[in-house]
């Protein structure tokens, strides 16, 4: 049998045997970011299509999660870093071809978004609000002129979090794993999958929960396709990318992957989802726990697997 | 200028005298190394071949690590040299899963390091990088590629040789002779 033994006298700390240079950080940064998106995508559609009374709690409510959710986020990817003083340094530059960079300054522009969402819409969380300084009321008066504007900003700007949190990893040519253009629109429907999902959770309105219910299943649907797309692309492409998909086919990650993020994050809260949508009666908070689980578990895994997976030579 | 390295597979013998050479020249932290050495033994037994490679960051000309740097610490210097500015670099590690060689580690210090060729300490001055000087059986050859006369060119002129994963796309300065 033709052999061939690769020995190597390196061991750097974090590279060798294995790259383990991202820890939880990332992908923890990543799934609040993407849920985060959802949820605002959510509130800023229904926003634009006039629907604010239909569903209060996609507009009104869950975007009050999303500060705190960008926030964790944006602490997360602090204490990934190594050199934390020179942080600063982030906002210095917008380097395009760089997704950690023009991430870093979309989280600058939706953070502040979602803070003045949660302001437009205090009051359906303390009714007696009052702002106290003209100044402010001033602010929100402007912006309340300007919601239909801000709602198309901020649809705008959710898709591109959502999108960033897999072009992170897709832009990374070394890790075989994760060089897939498919990462993009996978992990922004996985964001707005968690993010109706979230709503849903919080949401006391029937006909609310069962509409999103159902986009919650398209996007699974969505999903599952894009997941089956990213393994036939990996199958027909080069060897290194065969190796990469192995990870998942046989491979170390093979049964948290298949367990976790299909069965347990996919396929069960759809056929719940598809039960409650005929009328069987059941407690409403599975189905979508189980989406933001598997949402959690997809990032996980994809951020250890791709750094697992490399080039031979 | 286009500096680049190459290493003689034929000659290299594996001691690591260039790996200690770097560590000792440009202050490694324990544990590190810039260089190192791989030996990839191939075949059928007992018909096997063995090459021996002196390895090292590949000063890439279309790098992917300087690209994916979102703050500019990570950048082309003079001949093509890829550096770290350790005061720009916020130790965000993509640059290091970027790399499909694993040129890169994480400082003690928080800033990403790699291999420099010696560039501001030795080769300014006109010598050659550490590891290239110390060689005991002169199996690298250090110089402009831009230069016909350079080491490095001469010896491109005359011997077969490769770069590591080109399929990669990296258009690495490092070059094999086979
Ligand atoms: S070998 Fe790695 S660290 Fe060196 S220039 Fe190429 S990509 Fe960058
Ligand atoms: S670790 Fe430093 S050099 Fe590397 S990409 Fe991040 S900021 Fe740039």
């Amino acid at each position: 049998m033709r052999e061939e033994i690769i020995t190597s006298g390196r061991l750097n700390h974090l590279i060798d045997p294995q790259l383990n240079i991202w820890h939880w950080h990332i992908p923890l940064y990543l799934f609040l970011g993407g849920l985060a998106a959802g949820i605002l995508f959510f509130a800023a559609l229904f926003t634009i299509l006039g629907k604010e009374k239909e569903y209060p709690t996609a507009v009104k409510i869950a975007p009050f999660l999303t500060p705190f959710l960008l926030m964790v986020g944006l602490v997360a990817l602090f204490l990934d870093l190594n050199h934390k003083l020179y942080f600063w340094r982030l906002y210095t530059t917008i380097r395009l071809e760089s997704p950690m960079s023009w991430g870093a300054w979309t989280l600058m522009v939706v953070t502040p978004l979602s803070i003045i969402w949660c302001a437009l819409n205090i009051k359906s969380i303390f009714p007696n609000w009052d702002w106290k300084y003209k100044w402010v009321w001033d602010m929100e008066k402007f912006f309340r002129k300007n919601l239909i504007t801000i709602s198309w900003i901020m649809l705008l700007f959710s898709l591109i979090l959502g999108v960033y949190t897999g072009i992170l990893f897709s832009a990374f040519n070394a890790r075989p794993l994760w060089n897939t253009s498919i990462l993009g629109p996978l992990f922004l429907t996985s964001g707005l999958s968690t993010g109706a999902a979230a709503i849903i959770l919080m949401s006391k309105n029937s006909h609310e929960r069962h509409t999103l219910a159902r986009i919650d299943l398209m996007l699974i649907g969505i999903e599952l396709f894009l997941i089956v797309h990213m393994f036939m692309g990996f199958l027909a492409s080069t060897q290194v990318h065969i190796e990469a998909a192995t990870l998942f086919l046989g491979g170390t990650y093979t049964t948290p992957f298949w367990l976790f993020v299909v069965t347990l994050g996919l396929v069960t809260p759809a056929l719940l989802e598809v039960l409650e949508l005929k009328g069987f009666k059941m407690p409403v908070f599975i189905a979508p726990v189980l989406v933001i689980f598997g949402g959690l578990m997809f990032r996980f895994i994809i951020a250890y697997a791709g750094q697992a997976s490399r080039w031979l030579y | 200028m286009r500096y680049a390295m190459a290493v003689d597979t034929k000659k290299c013998v594996g001691c690591s005298d260039c790996v200690v050479a770097c560590q000792t020249e440009n202050n490694v932290p324990i544990g590190f190394c810039r260089d190192w050495i791989v030996e990839v033994t191939d075949g059928t037994y007992p018909q096997l071949e063995i090459e021996i490679r002196s390895e090292r960051c590949n000063q890439c000309a279309n790098s992917p690590c300087v690209r994916c740097c979102p703050t500019g610490a990570s950048h082309y210097s003079e001949g093509g040299v890829v550096l770290v500015t350790p005061h720009k670099c916020i130790g965000c590690g993509a640059c290091i899963a970027s790399c499909p060689y694993d040129a890169r580690f994480p400082h003690p210090d928080g800033y990403v390091d790699k291999c420099t060729f010696c560039l501001h300490n030795r080769v300014k001055k006109g010598l050659d990088p550490a590891c290239v000087s110390v060689c005991p059986t002169k199996c690298m050859y250090f110089g402009d590629l831009d230069d016909p006369n350079s080491p490095v060119s001469k010896v491109l002129k005359n011997r077969k040789h490769k770069t590591l994963i080109p399929e990669a796309g990296t258009n690495p300065h490092l070059y094999f002779l086979i």
